[in-house]
């Protein structure tokens, strides 16, 4: 038998006393909205008001001549080639394919070195296994920018030149930069060599151009080392130990039954940690590289166009980072699981 | 065999290719330990550390009023004996119960040794070596005397001693900036390691509530505070820190009518705030997720309004699953602090490179380095030791079984 509605308390019924309109479940959400939107409203009319204001004051209302103005200034190490004589344009373009060529090639050390750290950190070894821990450590408690200066200030500017240089194999480090053996013309293998006492090779860096590489791929690769280690930590241990008695060794292992396993854990992670390299590639006005956001600040500089700049530079690194995502969102479902 | 020697074999030398990687490792660390030894002990010049150590402490700060720091740094040594005390004086089954288990015994030495050990080092005169080991004397005592007392002191008092700590954070900033009858300091001659640790604990203080808000309206079920949230989150991580920096020093007196627009220190305070909340709300809604759905409609069936229900069952729950992610922003908040320095403050990187251009020390940089290096070091390292203890003790587990 069911309760009547008569045998319930009057109070658990709510009834007599009608809903008050504010209280009303319907209406609760309207009315925050309503106030979080018109907060929001007020707030941005009041600051884009306030720039109208002072831009017209100032004589710097939003425009884009100024762009093709020439810049003025000289940048020391481009592949685009620029001149002082070429546009403000040209110079960001310059500083952005600059920026391009540090993300590009840390993106790829960064995770060259930190897939081999995260595999070190389950090796059999102990003192490799703690070595790699230690590095992590090291690395990931010390702020980025101080790295940077560090492998700038104190590693790159005290290489010596000529003869004393720091000479490896195909590769010579000096304070003038670092040369790299490479084909000259005619496809002639051409390893680094002193013309009257001064180093000469097919592909140069800058030491401007080597530390903040250095820094950035230090950095990232104990991120990174991390993300792997994540991943491989993932992969059940019954899988290590069916594929070792199966008679695989323990790089057989790794390579062909695990790591495409822990691929699936380690990609998103990779995102979020190419993401931060390109955008810590912002930190090369430290070292002195030209990268976007060095041109910028110069450019900033010279013709006082803060919110252009502000809108060029938030564009494009925002510009980067969706890239960045949508390549590793495909990457990501290329190694998800497929169940047939 | 004797059992050091398998062990040893088993570790490094268990294959060929093994013992080749030892000893390859072991040849760099001896080679890399020996020039490091070579350079700290004959080539470094340390006196570049102690000659600028007020200017890496607290940059600038008028000599005649630093009086009101040393005041502050005493405060907050009370301040955390007695927190650290009272934390003890709980009893914990699972500790025995004793009022100095080893890690505290431990904490205490490594104190008492580093407030002799360092300012000997960096050779500051004899009375202020005094005053840095009275500091430690008054946190070590208080420590002790909270967790002797603290159980003791009545019940309506030990609720209210937690609100000590924002009073003293409001008290240390009127003694740093001045007002209520002391001589104003303009945040222009903050510096140094003050001026770092101003800007990291203002920030994560702020961005905190600012984080828990962006969070929640990231999962509201209401359009605008769903978009809005999103919108601003992804703005924000999808630019460079320093480009923001860049936009609040050069753009925010445009947005602000003339004259309203703070302090060069307070513009790069406020975005560090903005930018970290950002991060911190990202944290907070991987906790978040991981609150069962239940939770909320039991609260809410026992009668929570959705406030009381988010604020004592969802947010607890889901701050603790987040712990680890916001301590790990915090650090980063921390170690991003460096980049004030390329906006021209003078905080801890900044006053280094002011002390590298005087031409005393030139080429000095890399005990300057180093030494800044270690300082960061410790502060990360402790607050990810921080962390890691704090979830060992907020761990569900645990706590069942210290009943």
């Amino acid at each position: 038998m069911g309760v009547t509605r008569s045998s319930l308390p009057r109070s658990v019924l709510g009834a007599g006393a009608p809903v008050p309109w504010w209280r009303n479940r319907r209406v609760i959400p309207w009315l925050v909205q309503g106030a979080v939107g018109l907060t929001v409203l007020v707030l941005v009319a009041f600051l884009l008001s306030n720039l109208i204001r002072n831009l017209t004051a100032a004589g710097l209302l939003l425009s884009w001549g100024w762009l093709s103005q020439p810049a003025g200034f000289d940048i020391a190490e481009t592949i685009l080639p620029f001149q002082a004589s070429d546009p403000y344009w040209r110079g960001l373009l310059a500083g952005l394919v600059n920026t391009l060529r540090v993300v590009v090639t840390g993106l790829l050390g960064a995770t060259l070195l930190g897939t081999l750290l995260g595999m070190a950190s389950f090796s059999g070894n102990v003192l490799l296994r703690n070595l790699t821990r230690v590095y992590v450590e090291v690395v990931r408690n010390i702020p980025l920018l101080l790295q940077l200066v560090f492998w700038y200030f104190v590693v790159f500017l005290s290489l010596p030149n000529g003869t004393a240089a720091i000479q490896l194999p195909g590769v010579v480090l000096a304070k003038s930069g670092l040369y790299i053996a490479g084909f000259a013309e005619g496809l002639r293998w051409m390893g680094p060599h002193l013309v009257n006492g001064v180093w000469q090779a097919p592909l140069r860096w800058s030491v401007e151009f080597g530390a903040l590489l250095t820094g950035l791929i230090a950095y990232s690769s104990a991120f990174i080392a991390e993300v792997v280690r994540g991943g491989i930590a993932a992969v059940p241990k019954g899988q290590w130990e069916a594929a070792s008695s199966l008679g695989l060794s323990w790089i057989q292992t790794l390579r062909q039954v695990v790591l495409p396993q822990a691929l699936r854990v380690i990609v998103p992670g990779l995102n979020t940690q190419y993401i931060s390299l390109a955008k810590n590639s912002s930190l090369a006005v430290a070292v002195g590289f030209s990268d976007l956001y060095s041109v910028a600040e110069t450019t900033l500089n010279q013709t006082g166009r803060a919110v252009e700049v502000v809108l060029v530079l938030l564009g494009t690194y925002l510009a980067l980072d969706l890239f960045i995502s949508l390549l590793m969102n495909g990457l990501n479902r290329l190694v998800q699981i497929r169940e047939r | 065999m004797n059992p050091l020697l398998r062990r040893l074999r088993h570790d490094l030398f268990a294959t060929p290719a093994d013992g080749l990687i030892t000893l390859a490792l072991l040849g760099v660390i001896g080679a890399g330990a020996s020039s490091f030894l070579r350079w700290a002990f004959s080539q470094a010049r340390w006196a570049v550390i102690q000659a600028n150590s007020t200017l890496f402490a607290v940059g600038r700060y008028p000599i005649d009023q630093q009086w009101r720091l040393w005041l502050l740094t005493a405060l907050l040594a009370a301040a955390t004996g007695i927190t650290w005390g009272m934390l003890r004086s709980h009893p914990r089954p699972d500790r025995g119960g004793t009022l100095w288990p080893r890690n505290d015994r431990i904490a205490v030495g490594l104190l008492v040794a580093l407030s002799l050990l360092l300012p000997w080092m960096l050779g500051l005169s004899p009375s202020v070596q005094l005053r840095w080991l009275a500091i430690t004397a008054v946190l070590v005592l208080l420590r002790w005397l909270a967790g002797r007392f603290g159980p003791l002191l009545p019940g309506p008092f030990k609720r209210l001693l937690p609100l000590g700590l924002p009073l003293l954070y409001l008290i240390g900033m009127v003694l740093i900036g001045g007002g209520l009858g002391l001589a104003s300091v303009s945040p222009s001659e903050w510096g140094g390691l003050l001026l770092t640790l101003l800007q990291s604990s203002f920030a994560i203080l702020l961005c905190f509530p600012l984080g828990v808000l962006l969070a929640l309206g990231r999962r509201s079920e209401l359009p605008l505070l769903r978009w809005g949230s999103v919108l601003y989150i992804e703005f924000i991580r999808g630019a460079p820190l320093i480009t923001l920096l860049f936009l609040g020093q050069n753009m925010l007196g445009f947005l602000l009518p003339g004259g309203l627009a703070p302090e060069r220190v307070w513009r790069a305070a406020w975005v560090l705030t903005l930018f970290a909340a950002a991060y911190l709300a990202e944290a907070v809604r991987s906790g978040l997720a991981a609150v069962p759905r239940g939770q909320l409609e039991a609260a809410r069936s026992l009668g929570m309004s959705m406030p009381q229900a988010f604020a004592s069952v969802v947010l607890p729950q889901a701050m603790r699953v987040a712990l680890p992610s916001m301590v790990g922003q915090f650090i980063s908040l921390l170690q991003d602090t460096t980049l004030l320095s390329l906006i021209g403050l003078m905080e801890l990187l900044g006053t280094a490179r002011t002390v590298m251009a005087n031409p005393a020390f030139l080429g000095r940089n890399a005990e300057v380095y180093f030494t800044l290096a270690v300082l960061f070091w410790c502060c990360c390292a402790a607050l990810g030791l921080g962390s890691r203890a704090l979830e060992r003790r907020l761990d569900p587990a645990a706590i069942a079984r210290s009943g």
